[in-house]
């Protein structure tokens, strides 16, 4: 005891924490219940108290080793433990380990008769026995005022529950006390007057038929804790709760690039595809080809060796492997080597928290390296505007905790008038892709163009996509006077433009055989002028060879008539002026 | 097993044989230490079984403190607590055991001298 009393003096101003083990619920309580102090959990019927109430146990003997005592007052033991086998505890196998000890308080009205003064000393016997026996830390009291039903004369019952507490307390126990909702108080015997340290209350309420389970932690004594309204799921591994708030807005930003599956669309955003860890929303109409695209995402990671988790809200698993598979897009091999896991479910199933809870629960058990929401527009339209507002902001928030890159499609059904809750989401994506019908020439054809894509130079063209037997394709662009050309229209201006060319090369080659031509007869006249200054040259040949004969002959005949008259002039002179010689003739 | 337990009941069974004439009370009394409660209690249970019940009363008294684990067994949260184990249904007696119409009541007999 003295031990006990040094301890508790001891703790300075911050009260020493005793983490619970349940997913948010440390996170809310910053740490966990205060440690060596009762912590009352109140609420109605059906709202999880029990579950809460051992969860903690459980967590405390498997991960924290501090066994614990689980004194409950109203089911049976064979009965809680078929209770919390659902969540995955095995009690028995606990209890044969001494990590937990079970009690089983049965009080029955009938049987007792008030005869005089008692106090509840067997009870703290039981208690202390329990304790002691496995050196336990944590003591759960599951409803504790089935005692006020069992037993008479509440004054007796009340000094001696405080007592209890006191107790408790001196112990160094953490305990839990469970207590049902009252009408006035927040327990129906009042119990929250002995309990100051710590007090959460937990609701199951349904809104617009839906139900969904909150946590408030009302009070904590010397603690900063949420004081929100949290919801929470019972799920298959227990309960989890969601903090609304506590999550900080101080991811880290990758600037690793993936693709998105689409090598054209790649291209068009900075060549490289979208960042790790981003969140891309692609809004579209019904039938623009969002899950194809999705599909696309999803298969890109696995051929990357990543995981990729698929939330599928509106169509089942088989079904988007039946339709991938007519655009060639094989899902079934990635999600049986366990590359891909659908996660159907429907959006009235359960409120929006319930399914945030539920998508955080399978994000954080199967670890995706990306994550489809397909779409998240039926998830919205269950809740209000702000509602939907604070899912997405903490579903977004979250996965770019976890650096997963998510894709959201939204189904819109007018694209020139974004709603409300496109605008809201928006903000929160970093790149938004949209997808449009445009219909013309009697047909509707589909086309995407990048919206905004933050911290990359994207492409502002609008391009159109083809759904093909062998998945999707960006086209060409095609601009007419009316804007992209689509369908047929840009199979018309792709006809239209080969026939450009082909007139263009018809052209080209008339004019190069005109060339040759032109040329051959230059040619031929550059041979015939040719030819022509040959035989000019012939004719001179022959003139000048006739004119030298002339010469020599007649310079022979001079000579003959000089003998002739016996002249013996000088032939020298003769040589050297004839002309003089005929002049004088 | 051999059918000769004549010997042996005649030996160990002086209380079947009782039992089988008047119904035999078997009470336990839960206590928690030595404290006045506990002491007022035990002395009245053994008026009690010295008084009313002489002769057909079993009277066993647990100290809780000495032996928890019996607290436990027998579903004990107060104390002082006297359980009428038979003849059943088992009662419960919560409180110090106190002469009193509504003890002989409640331990199912009538009080032939209510005034002692």
């Amino acid at each position: 005891m003295a031990k006990l009393r040094t301890r508790s003096k001891s703790t300075p101003a911050g009260i020493s924490k005793c983490p619970t083990g349940i997913q948010g619920l440390d996170e809310i309580t910053g740490g966990g219940l205060p440690r060596g102090r009762p912590t009352l959990v109140c609420g109605s019927a059906g709202c999880g108290k029990t579950l809460l109430a051992m969860e903690f146990l459980v967590r405390g003997a498997t991960r924290f080793d501090e066994p614990g005592v689980f004194m409950f007052f109203e089911e049976t033991e064979s009965e809680l433990a078929a209770n919390v086998r659902s969540l995955g505890f095995e009690l028995p196998e606990l209890v044969r380990r001494k990590r937990i000890v079970l009690d089983h308080v049965r009080i029955e009205r009938s049987e007792i008769e008030e005869t005089g003064e008692y106090d509840l000393e067997g009870l703290f016997v039981r208690l202390e026995h329990a304790i002691d026996s496995i050196g336990a830390k944590r003591v759960v009291l599951d409803t504790l005022e089935a005692l006020f039903a069992g037993l008479p004369s509440e004054a007796v019952l009340r000094a001696e529950l405080r007592r209890l507490f006191h107790w408790l307390k001196e112990k160094g126990v953490t305990a839990v006390i469970t207590a049902e909702r009252g009408r006035e108080h927040l327990t129906r015997h009042g119990l929250e007057e002995y309990v100051s340290d710590c007090v959460i209350v937990l609701d199951h309420r349904v809104h617009e038929r839906l139900a969904t389970r909150h946590l408030r932690v009302v009070k904590y004594r010397g603690g900063m804790h949420g004081t929100n309204e949290y919801p929470f799921l019972i799920g298959d591994d227990g309960i989890s709760v969601l903090p609304i708030t506590s999550l900080k807005n101080d991811h880290k930003a990758s600037s690793e690039r993936i693709s998105s599956g689409i090598p054209r669309l790649d291209a068009m955003l900075g060549g490289k595809g979208y960042f790790r860890g981003s969140t891309i929303l692609l809004s579209g109409p019904p039938g623009s080809g969002k899950t194809s695209l999705a599909a696309h995402f999803a298969q890109a990671a696995t051929q990357r060796g990543e995981r990729a988790l698929y939330f599928a809200f509106e169509e089942s698993p088989n079904q988007i492997e039946r339709d991938m598979r007519s655009i060639d897009l094989q899902l079934a091999g990635p999600v049986k080597r366990g590359l891909i896991r659908f996660h159907p479910s429907r959006p009235t199933l359960y409120g929006l928290e319930m399914h945030l809870a539920t998508m955080f629960r399978e994000i954080k058990a199967y670890r995706p390296a990306v994550v489809v929401v397909d779409p998240i527009t039926s998830l919205v339209v269950a809740g209000s505007t702000s509602e939907a507002q604070s899912m997405v902001t903490r579903l977004v928030d979250f996965l770019k905790t976890e650096q997963i890159t998510t894709l959201f499609t939204s189904l819109v059904d007018d694209t020139r008038s974004l709603p409300q809750t496109e605008i809201v989401m928006s903000s929160l994506m970093d790149s938004w892709i949209l997808l449009k019908d445009v219909e013309s020439n009697g047909e509707r054809n589909r086309v995407l163009h990048v919206l905004k894509s933050r911290g990359m130079f994207h492409s502002n063209q609008v391009r159109e996509f083809l759904i093909t037997d062998s998945g999707i394709d960006l086209v060409d662009t095609y601009l007419g006077p009316t804007g992209v050309l689509t369908g047929a229209a840009r199979v018309a201006q792709e006809s239209l433009e080969r026939s450009n060319s082909l007139r263009i090369e018809q052209e080209l080659a008339r004019r190069q055989s005109a060339l040759l031509r032109k040329r051959a007869a230059i040619e031929q006249k550059v041979a015939a002028l040719r030819s022509e200054q040959e035989s000019n040259e012939d004719e001179f040949r022959r003139f000048d060879a006739r004119a030298r004969d002339r010469v020599r002959a007649l310079d022979v005949e001079r000579t003959k008539m000089g003998q002739a008259r016996h002249a013996d002039a000088l032939k020298g002179m003769h040589a050297a002026s004839p002309s003089k010689n005929g002049k004088s003739r | 097993m051999k059918r000769n337990p004549a010997t042996k009941r005649g030996r160990a069974g002086r209380k079947p044989v009782i039992r089988a004439r008047v119904e035999k009370f078997l009470l336990r009394l839960y206590v928690a230490g030595t404290s006045r409660r506990s002491r007022d209690a035990i002395l009245r249970a053994r008026e009690l079984c010295a008084g009313e019940l002489r002769g057909q009363c079993t009277l066993e008294v647990i100290d809780i403190y000495q032996e928890p684990a019996r607290a436990r067994a027998g579903q004990i949260v107060a104390t002082p607590t006297l359980v009428r184990e038979t003849p059943r249904p088992v009662r419960r007696l919560i409180g110090t055991p106190a002469r009193s119409s509504r003890l002989y009541l409640a331990l199912g007999f009538a009080s032939k001298s209510a005034g002692q």
